[in-house]
């Protein structure tokens, strides 16, 4: 009941937001959200740390990219092409590296996506260091007209909604609670008969797909697809933001990647712009060190505490 | 005395109306955005130096224009295109920027063009140097100023392949400006009867060019051509003497910045010819520029500084001339009027949108020949406008 | 130009020399993390920053103290080796007991800071370090020409590699070390110092890496983002050697580094991405590397 308060709330805001804030930086903190509870699905409910969710975001990205310059497609075709084709991607990977744990995962997962960054930086049809520029948003539905910043801001937080509401299903699913009894005790999920491989390995692709998306509807929004997408560096950040905003919670990844956006946001083109990996690096060191619940987990228990 | 007043006031009153009427400004204020490398490889030729570039010709201009302030904003666009194009478009659609001038890689040009061209926004590109932005991607609304791979291909390929150095190998800069680098200088090559034996693309910003440099060796080629820019050029020529390339093949450094020349070796460097769109020191016009610059900055201006300097300022020029901010009614102007100051010489902007003016053919001096540090190039000779430039295309004809 | 079966040997040649000596690097940044995973089990993200730290060390000490290169070769290790010690103690110990996924993050923070430190002081456009005076030149061989500091990097790294395997494996200090990975709470028992240990051998892993780093100073130039990118790559040779042995993560750097050059002659469009499909393959035929013990 009270988290319902919270989520209509939440809703409200970014409902008006656009009237108030730049609606493409607005678009940009959506799509990060759904990377980043995308990413979440993996690290927090199942509980394994891939380091090379980037290659989803650039794979979404790409496909969605091209398909819009190439095609003549609507969007939302588009968009579902290339959310399959992450979703594809995922499903290889995940063959190759869900029998990893831990350490071993996190690298493993790095290592694939680096070679996804070297195949895309040398494939003629991503442009290379130039990226894919000069992406047409289109007409949705071949109707809505996407070049208008309002109407694409709502066409993503659709998008965004789409994708978190998929999230909580699966996570409240009783897919979702296997998925928690790995987490917690893998050896005897197994001893009950659980396939354990192959439940990570579908929450894996559901995982990657989404990631897909984002990458997908971040391409429409600023007209361009580029290897930064595809870099390591992003999946870093995206860890980031959700041990900012709280591992393991539904809405922590998307109020980490609010935080981190945003600074970026401010601190990029500023005289500060220097500071930004010095202050991400600086964040993460703390998080770890003394935050690890991250700021909803934070709030959750002081919640719990007071009013619990 | 009252009367007198009155009239007065009404005089005024009038005038500041024309004025306002005249002066038909957007948001009251025009706004240059400067996009520039701040910290990469690209930093030396346009980075805070550009930035520095285009406040001067801001001061030198008046500070304000038709009666507005004049603001001049930057961004580091750190060599991506995605970060470019996205502070491009926030600069355009949320902070009123009029017009987008520095530019340094091709990249992030051609990622940023895209969207001032959407947004009808002015784009004044000094140290870009593909051709593509007044070929291929042109827009009514590109001004491309310093020089292009074009020229250097002419300036620098031409002569070399007609003194009889026939085979050629690339190692090229791989993203948008090596290619059309590589892509310009082989048709020269070709049609003066050479031929192109082999090319190693290299990424931008790489540090070990030994494989790249090996490859060349063992190419057989007569020249090893760097299509490259910055620092790329700097650390593969190191690679080149380190691995004797230099002694059994001539390297060409096809686009070299003054700042990287001086941070090569001038035993190794001295003697290798190129082309540049400017030098410092050519006589008392460009010396006094340049030592303002450098009082400024620190170090001597590459051309792209001046480039920038000189193409704000025919862009305020264009805006009080045409009497208003609006991008249509200043293109025009700035096409009408001839550009001429101590960078732009016999020039004309195009109705594609290319600066075409004066290049320079020079030497890269040796040890010996130099007064100090700042000594580099020696003039060989001045490569007019048309013979430097391509023709323009009738499909990029903006009339 | 000498060919053998229509192979040009000059180009082969050449290409598997530069080959090595990106192997020497391999080598001497995964046999750091292996000895770090050894025991303590965790992996160390900023290996690759603290070789980017040796080589801004060395061009520092140069710069301010001028402290020579030889010289350098041996202060840049031990203080980088030191900022190692300071990490573990005050960052890594704290949260020892907690999973290790957040010691990867940890010190992948750590990375990202002193990367944006030296890229906010130095930009990233890189600095130059010249080649020390004695090795300038160059040996004309029958193939190539060899410069003469790239053959006294695969040596040096050679050499190091070796006496650092010999030193675990044949040594009594290298036995303590191996007995403290297979039972602390034994070891401690005995009364040896483990976390003193564990602290020293933190240092000395991040040593060899800030070696490597004055190693690379004169033929790199020397830029913050140096370690990160290479750093990937030796994540991958890890992988593929397995975490089980010293020897294997010397062996593998070497190796890969010899099969990136091969790659970069018959097939250069590849030379970016064999190495990381070599690890796709071994994960497939071999999951817990060709070295590795099975988990």
């Amino acid at each position: 009941m009270k988290i319902n308060k919270v989520y209509v709330v939440l809703l409200l805001l970014a409902l008006v937001a656009p009237f108030f804030l730049y609606p493409v930086f607005l678009a940009k903190l959506l799509c990060f959200a759904l990377f980043a509870c995308a990413f979440n699905l993996m690290l927090g409910y199942v509980g394994l740390l891939s380091f090379g969710h980037a290659a989803f975001l650039g794979t979404g990205g790409y496909i969605t990219g091209w398909l819009m310059m190439n095609s003549g497609m609507t969007p939302e075709l588009a968009i579902l092409l290339g959310t399959v084709s992450a979703g594809a991607l995922g499903a290889i990977y995940g063959k190759l590296s869900v029998k990893r744990e831990g350490i071993y995962f996190a690298m493993v997962t790095l290592a694939l996506s680096q070679l996804v960054f070297f195949i895309y930086l040398q494939a003629p049809f991503t442009g290379g260091e130039d990226g894919m520029q000069g992406v047409p948003r289109g007409n949705l539905f071949g109707m809505i007209d996407l070049s208008d910043n309002i109407n694409m801001y709502y066409f993503v937080l659709a998008v965004f909604l789409f994708g978190f509401w998929l999230i909580h299903r699966t996570i409240h699913s009783p897919f979702g609670q296997v998925l928690k009894a790995i987490r917690e005790n893998e050896p005897r999920a197994v001893s009950l008969g659980y396939n354990v491989n192959d439940y990570k390995w579908v929450a894996f692709t559901i995982s990657a797909a989404l990631a897909g998306l984002a990458g997908s509807t971040k391409t429409l929004v600023f007209q361009l697809a580029s290897l930064t997408d595809v870099h390591w560096h992003m999946s870093g950040e995206v860890v980031l933001m959700t041990l900012v905003g709280g591992v393991g919670t539904i809405l922590g990844p998307v109020v980490g990647a609010g935080v981190i956006v945003t600074m970026q946001n401010y601190l990029s083109g500023g005289e500060l712009g220097n500071y930004l990996h010095i202050i991400m690096g600086f964040i993460f060191v703390v998080c770890v060190l003394a935050f690890r619940s991250g700021i909803v987990g934070e709030f959750q228990k002081v919640w719990k505490r007071n009013f619990g | 005395m009252k009367m007198m007043k009155k009239t007065l006031l009404a005089a005024s009153v009038a005038a500041v109306a024309s004025s306002a009427a005249l002066a038909n400004v957007s948001d009251d204020k025009v706004k240059i955005g400067v996009l520039a490398d701040m910290g990469g490889t690209y930093a030396d030729i346009c980075g805070q130096g550009c930035v520095t570039a285009t406040q001067m010709a801001v001061e030198d201009f008046g500070g304000t224009v038709l009666g507005k302030p004049i603001e001049v904003i930057s961004a580091d666009d750190q060599l991506k295109p995605d970060v470019g194009s996205a502070i491009v478009r926030k600069w355009i659609e949320n902070e009123q920027v009029d017009a987008v001038g520095g530019m340094v890689s091709s990249a992030v040009t051609g990622a940023a063009t895209k969207v001032t061209t959407d947004a009808k926004k002015i784009a004044l590109i000094s140290t870009s140097a593909s051709n593509a932005f007044t070929t291929k991607a042109c827009s009514p609304y590109n001004v491309h100023w310093t020089y292009n791979v074009v020229a250097l291909a002419n300036g620098t390929v031409k002569p070399m392949v007609e003194a009889g150095k026939k085979k050629w190998f690339f190692i090229t800069a791989d993203y948008a400006f090596g290619h059309a680098l590589e892509g310009v200088a082989t048709k020269v090559i070709n049609e003066n009867g050479g031929e192109v034996v082999g090319a190693a693309r290299a990424p931008l910003g790489t540090t070990d060019f030994s494989s790249y440099i090996l490859q060349a060796q063992s190419s057989g080629a007569d020249v090893v051509a760097l299509a490259n820019a910055g620092n790329d050029t700097v650390n593969s020529l190191k690679a080149a003497s380190e691995f004797g390339l230099t002694q059994m093949m001539d390297v060409a450094g096809l686009l070299v910045f003054t700042p990287n020349a001086q941070a090569m070796d001038p035993n190794v460097a001295g003697g290798m010819r190129t082309t540049t769109g400017f030098y410092w020191d050519l006589d008392d016009q460009t010396r006094e520029w340049s030592k303002r610059f450098m009082e400024r900055h620190g170090s001597i201006p590459a051309m792209g500084h001046a480039g920038a300097y000189s193409m704000t300022m025919h862009y305020l020029k264009a805006v009080e001339a045409a009497g208003t901010d609006d991008s249509d009614a200043v293109i025009k102007k700035m096409k009408e009027m001839k550009p001429d100051d101590f960078f732009s010489r016999n020039a004309t902007l195009r109705a594609d949108g290319r600066m075409v003016h004066d290049m320079y053919y020079v030497e890269i001096k040796k040890p010996d020949e130099r007064r100090d540090d700042n000594d580099i190039f020696k003039v060989v000779s001045t490569i007019p406008g048309d013979q430097a430039y391509a023709p323009m295309l009738p499909e990029c004809n903006f009339k | 130009m000498a060919t053998f079966l229509g192979i040009n040997l000059f180009g082969l040649f050449g290409q598997l020399l530069v080959g090595l000596i990106n192997g020497s690097f391999y080598a001497l940044l995964s046999l750091g993390l292996a000895i770090i995973f050894g025991l303590l089990k965790i992996i160390n993200f900023a290996q690759g920053a603290m070789y980017m730290l040796g080589a801004f060390a060395a061009y520092l000490a140069l710069q301010y103290m001028g402290i020579n290169y030889w010289a350098s070769l041996v202060l840049v290790p031990l203080a980088v080796g030191l900022v190692g010690v300071l990490m573990e103690r005050f960052l890594i110990r704290p949260i020892a007991n907690e999973d290790h996924l957040y010691s990867l993050l940890l010190t992948f923070g750590f990375a990202l800071m002193l990367q944006g430190v030296f890229t906010h002081m130095y930009g990233s456009s890189g600095l130059s370090y010249s080649i020390p005076e004695a090795l300038r030149g160059g040996t004309k061989l029958p193939f190539m020409y060899l410069p003469d500091y790239r053959a006294w990097i695969i040596c040096a790294s050679v050499v190091v590699c070796g006496l650092t395997w010999w030193m675990i494996e044949k040594t009594k200090l290298g036995a303590y070390l191996r007995a403290g990975t297979e039972n602390p709470q034994l070891m401690q028992a005995f009364g040896i110092n483990v976390p003193l240990i564990v602290t020293l051998t933190f240092g000395f892993g991040v040593g060899l890496a800030g070696l490597a780093g004055v190693l690379a100073a004169p033929i790199y130039s020397v830029s913050p983002d140096m370690g990160s990118n290479l750093l990937i790559v030796v994540f991958a040779i890890v992988v593929i050697g397995g975490m089980g042995s010293i020897g294997g993560a010397i062996l593998t750097g070497l190796g890969m580094g010899v099969i990136e050059g091969l790659t970069k002659y018959f097939y250069p469009e590849a030379s970016n991405t064999v190495i990381f499909l070599v690890m796709v393959i071994v994960l497939l035929l071999k999951p817990a590397g060709l070295f590795g013990k099975e988990a």
